[in-house]
């Protein structure tokens, strides 16, 4: 059986990510900008299928396109728009915004230059077994290995969700 | 070339596994054409048992009793005029109906209605089908916000929260039935035919698994299920008499009817979840007690058996019709229709076909009685309030549903916790 992961399908969903992902910032309406995120979230789960990641992917489908991305739109549908955008805007910092993308792209760009031992070419050569049972495998290291992190994200969740209903009830 | 069609038919598994392009491409076929005519059927068989249920005929018009109403319905919505409201966001409205449909039609790609009949075989299947299927709300959303109209704004506003907070408990209810799967090999899974064959490994559907608690974890689905999908008692995104028809309002003709092929479509692929994690997919019922080859034998001649009643039906309103000539192109209508099916029932009686027809007959089977039961609903429940709505998700399905799955979870483990509780004390 042929690898799925061709060349043509790795650039036509950078192709749709850095796109969709442009056209998050440059659209003006925030719904259209809502639903560019969505197709910029959705490549990368295609990304995540290609990196032989199935749970991961879906995960990414089910929480962030499908849960998270739903509750923006909610919100943007909620709020009233037209009065927000005659207000005084206080985001255009566009030279602080240029300088710290650019360092992040340096950051990125450094890693690469030096870390490419741990980038081998035939990395998903190597990780392709784990395909039939990746949720099986993140399942045991999530749980297994990497226990005390995973609660502290919990907690750290939890403090959130009681932070939010403090906040949202005046009187519980 | 022939090979290579041939040569999956002897593989055993779903065409997906087998990397088999064609029949791939066959199964696809044949999933959206039988999902669209299962629409059809639907949209027939809701009216006319609705009506029944309130002591009236239903459409009796077209086609005898109605048979042909679904397809005059059908032209009628390809034929009228397609309107775009003017200050409508064109693309998004545009591109809304186009993404409900296609979502509710990928779920079917992992759907099992056999060991080897199904497009393929996913590990991550029944997340699969949640993912595409939670993405079928933003098209919803588009819909709502791009007409350009208040209410289907508000429409699409109660629908994507009714569907956000249902998802969560219809969430874990499905993880205390993947939960199950591990009980006997140690290892779960999450794809759709894996989860059949671990109910037939542990010789027990999981709806019966740890009772009550696999039968509470079924009602939790059962309940979000139909929340989830739009429908009465759960329908307040469409509910005509506060939103006139909700998220769809402002569209007409054919897209309108793809709004209405996805509902339905969306509607069979969580029954079609609900049969395979709870109600044993495609296996036939009562395989320990009734079975045996003669048992096998027996149950394997009800495919035709159905299709023999239905064309008995059909015969005998053939029979009834009134003998005047104004009814004679019904009556012979009528008549082929019952001819028809009687010879379905034929052909289910050959050797081959009727081997391979079983699991996808009991899984339609199961199937029609969550559609039926849709209609049920929808025939006796008094609609709720919203408010009402969101406490029977947060606060009633939430709850029970984190219960059952850590219930489900301390059972499971039941052998080695009373082992280390045993060993503690000596």
């Amino acid at each position: 059986m042929n690898p799925v992961a061709t060349p043509f399908f790795f650039y036509f969903l950078a192709f749709m990510a850095i796109v969709s992902a442009i056209a998050v910032i440059t659209r003006r309406n925030p719904v259209h900008a809502a639903l560019s995120l969505i197709v910029t979230l959705l490549s990368l789960a295609g990304f995540y299928l290609m990196l032989y990641a199935p749970f991961v992917a879906a995960v990414q489908i089910v929480l962030y396109a499908g849960g998270i991305m739903v509750l923006f739109l909610f919100v943007i549908m909620l709020v009233n728009l037209e009065q927000n955008i005659r207000e005084y805007q206080f985001n255009k910092q566009w030279i602080v915004a240029t300088i710290a993308s650019l360092a992040l792209g340096g950051l990125l760009l450094f890693v690469y230059r030096t870390g490419r031992g741990s980038f081998p070419s035939a990395f998903y050569q190597s990780y392709r077994g784990l395909e039939g049972d990746n949720t099986q495998q993140i399942g045991i290291w999530l749980y297994g290995n990497y226990m005390l992190p995973f609660e502290i994200a919990s907690l750290l969740l939890l403090v959130a969700i009681v932070g939010a209903v403090v906040m949202a009830k005046k009187r519980i | 070339m022939i090979e290579y069609i041939k040569g999956y038919l002897s593989s055993g598994t779903t065409p997906g596994e087998a990397g088999n392009m064609f029949w791939a491409t066959v199964y696809i076929l044949l999933v959206i054409t039988g999902v669209s005519v299962a629409v059809l059927c639907m949209n027939w068989l809701e009216r006319k048992i609705l009506a029944h249920m309130q002591i009236r005929l239903g459409p009796m018009r077209v086609g005898p009793h109605g048979l042909l109403q679904p397809f005059a319905d059908a032209l009628k919505l390809l034929i009228k005029e397609d309107i775009i409201p003017h200050d409508a966001d064109k693309f998004v409205f545009w591109s809304a109906p186009v993404v409900v449909t296609m979502t509710a039609f990928t779920t079917f790609l992992v759907v099992p209605f056999g060991r080897t009949h199904a497009v393929t075989d996913m590990n991550i299947g029944v997340l699969f089908m949640l993912g595409v299927s939670s993405l079928g709300v933003l098209g919803i959303i588009m819909a709502g916000w791009s007409s350009n109209s208040h209410y289907p704004l508000m429409g699409s506003l109660r629908s994507s929260a009714q569907m956000v907070s249902y998802e969560i408990a219809m969430g874990l209810a499905i993880v205390s039935a993947v939960l199950m799967t591990s009980l006997q090999t140690g290892t779960g899974t999450l794809s759709m035919i894996g989860i059949v064959e671990s109910q037939a490994a542990q010789h027990t559907w999981f709806i019966f698994k740890f009772f009550p608690l696999g039968f509470i974890a079924f009602a939790v689905f059962a309940i979000a299920m139909v929340a989830e999908t739009n429908r009465a008692p759960f329908d307040l995104p469409e509910a005509e008499s506060e939103l006139v028809a909700g998220f769809h309002t402002e569209y007409s003709g054919f897209r309108w009817s793809l709004f209405f092929l996805a509902e339905y479509s969306a509607m069979l692929a969580v029954s079609s979840i609900a049969v395979t994690l709870w109600l044993g997919g495609w296996m036939r019922p009562f395989p320990n007690w009734l079975g045996g080859t003669a048992w096998d034998m027996a149950f394997s001649f009800l495919p035709a058996l159905t299709f023999f009643v239905l064309a008995a039906g059909c015969f005998l309103g053939t029979i009834r019709m009134p003998k005047i000539p104004q009814f004679r192109v019904q009556t012979i209508g009528l008549g082929t229709f019952a001819a028809l099916l009687g010879f379905v029932g034929l052909v289910l009686l050959v050797p081959g076909v009727r081997v391979r027809i079983q699991d996808i007959y009991w899984f339609v089977v199961k199937v029609a009685f969550f559609m039926y039961l849709y209609i049920w609903y929808r025939g006796t429940f008094p609609r709720y309030r919203f408010d009402q709505l969101m406490k029977v998700g947060w606060k009633v399905l939430l709850p029970t549903g984190l219960g059952v799955l850590i219930a489900t979870a301390i059972w499971g483990l039941m052998p080695q916790l009373s082992a280390a509780i045993l060993g503690v004390l000596q």
